[in-house]
């Protein structure tokens, strides 16, 4: 009882003062803790290119080999990473030109630079094999294996017209909330 | 932390020769979820980059650990030598 006197003498504060005190600061570490970020991150593939598309899946394979929890959101040009066949059937005819004018799967997809009508992708594929580096299809299926979690923007799929069918397995569904649901969640955000 | 002669002891060896960035790394951690904590992996890589990946690594996860790194001859070749801890 001498050390509750001694704390109440020194601090003004009552045992019951200081308990409640307490058990209010226990609730606010809790949920600071709650708002930290994890082991998490998020990967928005915009763009449709051979060697940027490359870059966001050796981000997403490194990032999960070191543990971290990866999703990778595909929009707009990210479509190009997925696709894996060309449906024209039920599409509108502006969709349907979008849809000749883009690759038909990963293969297909060109270079942000120095493309040359596909030449510059195909250069790039066979120096990338001469020194060994992984495909974009090895790393996607690693990827995959990694427990990467892939998203697919619905409202520009909406907008092209892309089937499920055009599409690799695998794949979920969402829109701006469940990218930033991750995101917020992640330690690094990255946008290519 | 180059320069570490004595043999260390590992509990599973990963040939990474021939591999970039990032088989290395995406290897060794498919070997490392084999092991059990406590257990060393050694890594041996071509790729000069790996010397710092494995670093990084090891800086950023709690899970890993690295324990040494050397730096080898190999006939004509270097090699990277990595060794390391599942910590859990």
């Amino acid at each position: 009882m001498g050390d509750v006197s001694v704390v109440e003498r020194e601090m003004g504060l009552s045992p019951e003062a200081l308990s409640s005190r307490m058990t209010e600061l226990e609730a606010k570490v809790l949920e600071l803790e709650a708002r930290l970020p994890e082991d998490r991150v998020s990967i928005v593939v915009f763009s449709g290119e051979l060697d940027r598309v490359l870059a966001a899946f050796v981000i997403a394979t490194g990032a999960a080999a070191m543990g971290q929890q990866v999703s990778m959101f595909f929009t707009f040009w990210g479509y190009n990473a997925i696709r894996r066949a060309r449906r024209l059937s039920g599409k509108s005819l502006m969709q349907k030109m979008m849809a000749l004018m883009s690759p038909r799967s990963t293969k297909g997809m060109p270079v942000s630079k120095m493309n040359f009508f596909g030449i510059g992708a195909k250069m790039l594929r066979a120096m990338m094999k001469q020194k060994n580096v992984s495909s974009i299809e090895e790393l996607q299926q690693l990827a995959a294996e990694l427990g990467v979690k892939f998203v697919a923007c619905e409202m520009s799929r909406d907008v092209m017209g892309i089937s499920e069918q055009e599409l690799r397995e695998g794949l979920e569904s969402g829109g701006v909330a469940a990218f930033l649901a991750d995101a917020l969640k992640s330690r690094s955000t990255v946008f290519i | 932390m180059g320069g570490i002669h004595e043999k260390m002891d590992f509990d599973k060896e990963l040939d990474a020769r021939g591999l970039s960035c990032p088989m290395p790394l995406v290897k060794a951690r498919m070997e490392l979820n084999a092991l059990a904590a406590g257990q060393v992996l050694k890594v041996v890589a071509t790729d000069k980059g790996s010397v710092a990946d494995f670093k990084g690594w090891s800086d950023a996860a709690a899970a890993v650990e690295l324990v040494a790194q050397e730096t080898e001859a190999e006939g004509e070749n270097t090699v990277f030598v990595h060794y390391l801890r599942k910590v859990s």
